[in-house]
Parts: structure tokens; C-alpha cells; sequence
């Protein structure tokens, strides 16, 4: 097919949105296609509709911080396409989406994958129950829909995310039953060796930081050091059981309980391309092996934003105005010596955006049940497959990760293994003495969003079909 | 289990297994889900044991339910509309409706 954009935007968040921008300034033709139904992406969702409503305040500068990037977006003159879902890529590079009911095929001069992260994959023994939800989740209900828990909610977690929500369901008229704390303490002096280049590099956002800890341990009952949780219940949460590593351990009743450690980057997308990847072991995850614009191994794919390294919104910004100069010098619209003293600053502020982020890996570093969960715990939510069963696979000597998913079903549910693919990789590694990027992850296939047989159907004629 | 802030802007009405629940337009509805008593979108597919949206961001596949006759609809990502019909799922799909 001919007649393609110069550049496909995948994601409306902050990096897809600045990069839409950037590109747009160049001359590019550029279309951006979202899942969402406005612009945002997960950090400044429904931020459109909620600027102007009690919301905002609830939810802090950062959230409303957005809503000029959005603006900026809006008024770019890039082609936008919402409610819309990549299910395949190929090099070319091809993109297959559908979007109202019908599939189609878009070949574009490059592709930028902002597709953002996701949390990380934490299982514990009851995680399945209903009434228990990422803090992630519960965010997104208060800036989509407006809508708190109507009674008292557990948090237990790790990372600012955690403290951020803590604090905004406070200020919401919400109600904390309790927060437990699940950072381990040994993680202290790891992070205290990166405090002062935070502190120099991001004074504001530390002092913000430490205060919402300061307001949580002064309001609500505060938990440290607790090492592993369980929720128990029948049909839904009933009670919830924590030890912290000391040893203490209470049984609580609880109908809400909100779980976070960490958010890691989306790979589906490249690994579905086949893109080379790398571990970041600081972040305990793995990206796409990226060249200091965000280009892939696969030619014109680029990443930006926390797709490619977890850095926050600011950073992802940044990122994306780099891949989007980059995509706009190979296409001749900027001299090799214009492209980089346009970079140049935007390079500096992106080093001062990530200034805070060592510390915060070294902080929230997760506890090791999060990796390797008891056994009885499920690992596959979708089809319900136990560590327990992950190990025997281990034992029967099958040690790659797709060779369990054949014999298990782990994986082959409709989260195509986004919930427990790095759980698989930790239990086998953890039982064989390896390393979880020497095990590595399942092959992911296309379509890797799930499409019906007549999107499938309608896709355009003369497309070819994968 | 959740409360609106603020009473409902742009009422309307959507159905979730028959009975009329009022919704805001443009809101996902996973969301108006987690409103109703008990709080469940669909059984698993395996235990049948009941399941709620997880991570209302399109990666848990916990909330899929069959929306305007669309199985393994992802509730998270769809917008209510006026007149929706939702049907919580119960186990494995079927080829057949």
C-alpha cells in the first residue's frame, strides 16, 4: 500500500503526543492511532474532561500539567485515530489496527511505538479474588470516571505510585484502612548512595515525595517491611493476611485491597516485531535495544517513553521529541548539524528529568515474592496455572519458557502471558540457578490485541494478510 | 464497592444482565461495573470462580464480557453508550452464541 503517513504514532501519551508535535513542526505527515478514546495516555487520562472539574485539585499539578501537552497535541495538525488497536507489526514498517468494527493495514516511512508500561506483574496467594486491583486501576477509575472505593481500602505496595494514590484518595474523601509498606528495608542502602544526585537533580519532586510519606504516616496506620500478603475469600475479598520481615504477621478483615510494585515497559509490541531486546537489570525488566534516538534493531521502528526505559512522563516527553527529530533528519527535512544542535538541549533536560530515577530503582526495588510467589499462588490468571505446576515443569526437565506454556496453558489465555511471563521466567530460573534474561520470555505472536474473525475480515483488499 | 464523586453528567442507561444501571456517557464499562453488587465481569474459564477488572488498563483481560452480543469484550477500553447491553461471561468461549 502507497499513500502512507511519514511517520505512525502508536500511543497518545506523552511520548506520542510530544512526538507528534515535534515531527508535525518538521513537516512530517503524521497519524497517531490509541486504544483510549481521548488523548493522555495513563498518566493524564480523561485529562480533557477532568481539568475543569473537582478532579483536578484532587489529583495534583502533574495531572493538570498535561493538559497543555494535550492542547499542543490537538493543535499539531497530526492525524488521530482513538479507540484503536495495533494487533501486528511488521518491518517495513507495517502496522495492522482496527478501529470501529474493521481491520486495516497502514504502511508508514516509520513507526514510533509509545505504547507506554504496564504494572508489573506481582502474584500473590488470592490475587484473583474480586476486590482486589492495582493501584494503577483504582487511579484510572478516579481520573476516567471519578469514582473512589466506598469503603475503607488496603494499599499494599511499593514505588511513588502507591503514596501519590494513597494521598489523592485522601484529599477524595476516601478512606485507608490501612497501608502496608511491602519496600524492603534492606533496600535503604542501596537508594542512600544515590539521595544526594536525587536531591541536586530533582529537589522539588524529593521534597514532594517525602512529604506524602510524612502525611501518610501521620493519617493512616503504616506498615513497614511486610514481606509477603494473601487475600482470602470465597467468592470476593474477605480477609487479608500480611508478615513483614520481622516476623509479625495479622489476619484483617478486608473487602478492598490495592496492589502496586512498579510499573515495567511494554515489549509485546517489539517482541511481537522481533525487535533485540536488553535487561535492564536496575529496573528489573527487560526493553528494546535502542540507539540514543529510540531507533530498534528493526530499521525505522523507534521507541519512546517508559516503553523503553521507565523514567516518567517528563523523561517520555523528551524521548519522544528525540525519536521524532531523528524520524524528520532521515527524511531530509533537518542537515545532520541542525538535527543535533536541536537535540542538544532537548538532551539536557531529559538528563534532568531522569536525575531522581536510580534512586527510586534502588528504593522500590521489589521484594523477592514478587519474582518467585509461593507456590500455591497462580501464576497464569488466565488459566489458572500454579507456581506450584510452573516448578514440576522445571523438574521434568522442560526449562524453556514456551515449552511450558505447551505443556501448561500458562501463557495461552487472552493476556497472552502480559501477567505472568516474567513470573514463568523467575520460577525457572530461580529453580535452575539461572538468570531470568538468560531463560527469557515467551514468543509473542500475532494478533497480539485481540481482533474478531470480521474486523479479520474487513481488513482492506490488496493488504496482506499475516 | 466504588462511588462517583460527583453525580452522574450526561446520564445514561446501560444493561448489565438485564437490569438497567445508570452510567456517564464516556465512562469504560468496566467502570459502571465495579458499581453494581457483587462486583464481578466474568467466571475463569477453568475453576469458574468469579473475576473483576484488575488493572482497568487492557493487559489483565479479567474484565471481559460480552458487550452488544461481542464476546471477550475488554470493558476497560469500551465507552458506555446509551442502550448498551452487557452480559457478564460464565467460562470458556464458544465458537457457537
Amino acid at each position: 500500500m502507497t499513500g502512507g503517513p511519514d511517520l505512525l504514532i502508536v500511543g497518545a501519551g506523552p511520548a506520542g503526543m510530544s512526538a507528534a508535535v515535534v515531527a508535525r513542526r518538521h513537516g512530517l505527515d503524521v497519524l497517531v492511532v490509541d486504544e483510549q478514546s481521548a488523548p493522555g495516555g495513563q498518566i493524564w487520562r480523561n485529562i480533557e474532561t477532568a481539568a475543569d472539574t473537582s478532579r483536578a485539585g484532587i489529583l495534583g499539578k502533574a495531572y493538570s500539567d498535561g493538559a497543555d501537552v494535550v492542547r499542543r497535541f490537538r493543535a499539531s495538525g497530526a492525524g488521530y485515530l482513538p479507540g484503536a488497536r495495533v494487533w501486528h507489526l511488521e518491518p517495513g514498517p507495517r502496522a495492522f489496527i482496527a478501529q470501529n468494527g474493521v481491520a486495516r493495514c497502514i504502511d508508514a516511512n516509520a513507526i514510533l511505538l509509545a505504547t507506554g508500561a504496564q504494572e508489573r506483574p506481582l502474584p500473590f496467594p488470592g490475587w484473583t479474588l474480586p476486590g482486589v486491583m492495582t493501584v494503577g486501576a483504582a487511579q484510572i477509575l478516579l481520573k476516567s470516571s471519578g469514582q473512589i472505593p466506598d469503603e475503607p481500602v488496603w494499599i499494599a505496595g511499593t514505588g511513588p505510585l502507591s503514596l501519590l494514590y494513597a494521598i489523592q484518595l485522601l484529599k477524595a474523601g476516601g478512606r485507608i484502612a490501612g497501608f502496608l509498606d511491602t519496600a524492603p528495608s534492606a533496600n535503604l542502602a542501596g537508594a542512600f548512595r544515590e539521595l544526594a544526585g536525587a536531591f541536586l537533580g530533582a529537589p522539588g519532586d524529593m521534597l514532594k515525595g517525602f512529604g506524602w510519606l510524612m502525611a501518610l504516616r501521620r493519617q493512616v496506620r503504616f506498615i513497614g517491611n511486610v514481606k509477603e500478603i494473601e487475600a482470602i475469600g470465597n467468592e470476593a475479598l474477605e480477609r487479608l493476611r500480611y508478615i513483614t520481615a520481622n516476623g509479625r504477621s495479622a489476619t484483617v478483615d478486608a473487602r478492598l485491597l490495592f496492589v502496586h510494585e512498579g510499573i515495567v515497559p511494554t515489549i509485546h509490541p517489539t517482541l511481537a516485531l522481533g525487535c533485540k531486546h536488553i535487561w535492564n537489570a536496575a529496573q528489573d525488566s527487560f526493553a528494546p535495544d535502542l540507539d540514543t534516538w529510540g531507533e530498534t534493531s528493526v530499521s525505522d521502528v523507534f521507541v519512546a517513553g517508559d516503553g523503553a526505559r521507565i523514567g516518567g512522563a517528563q523523561a517520555a516527553c523528551h524521548l519522544g521529541e528525540l525519536a521524532a527529530l531523528r524520524v524528520a533528519a532521515k527524511a531530509g527535512r533537518l542537515s545532520r548539524a541542525q538535527l543535533a544542535a536541536v537535540a542538544a538541549p532537548v538532551r539536557k533536560r531529559l538528563k534532568a528529568a531522569l536525575a531522581i530515577r536510580p534512586f527510586l530503582d534502588r528504593l522500590y526495588r521489589p521484594r523477592s515474592a514478587v519474582f518467585v510467589p509461593p507456590e500455591a499462588t497462580l501464576v497464569c490468571r488466565c488459566e489458572e496455572v500454579s507456581a506450584a505446576r510452573i516448578l514440576e515443569q522445571a523438574a521434568a526437565g522442560r526449562p524453556d519458557p514456551n515449552q511450558v506454556k505447551a505443556f501448561t496453558r500458562a501463557g495461552m489465555g487472552p493476556c497472552q502471558g502480559r501477567q505472568c511471563s516474567y513470573t514463568v521466567a523467575s520460577l525457572l530460573a530461580a529453580k535452575e540457578g539461572r538468570t531470568v534474561p538468560d531463560v527469557g520470555l515467551y514468543r509473542v505472536r500475532p494478533p497480539f490485541k485481540p481482533i474478531t474473525l470480521a474486523e479479520l475480515a474487513a481488513l482492506d483488499a490488496g493488504a496482506v494478510i499475516p | 464497592m466504588f462511588r462517583k464523586l460527583q453525580s452522574l453528567d450526561e446520564e445514561v442507561t446501560v444493561y448489565v444482565d438485564g437490569v438497567a444501571v445508570p452510567a456517564e456517557a464516556n465512562e469504560s464499562v468496566a467502570a459502571v461495573l465495579l458499581r453494581q453488587s457483587p462486583v464481578w465481569a466474568r467466571t475463569a474459564p477453568v475453576s469458574c470462580s468469579r473475576r473483576a477488572p484488575y488493572c482497568m488498563m487492557g493487559v489483565c483481560f479479567d474484565c471481559l464480557a460480552t458487550v452488544d452480543g461481542i464476546a471477550s469484550t475488554q470493558t476497560c477500553l469500551t465507552p458506555v453508550r446509551d442502550g448498551m447491553l452487557v452480559l457478564r461471561q460464565k467460562g470458556r468461549r464458544s465458537v457457537r452464541p
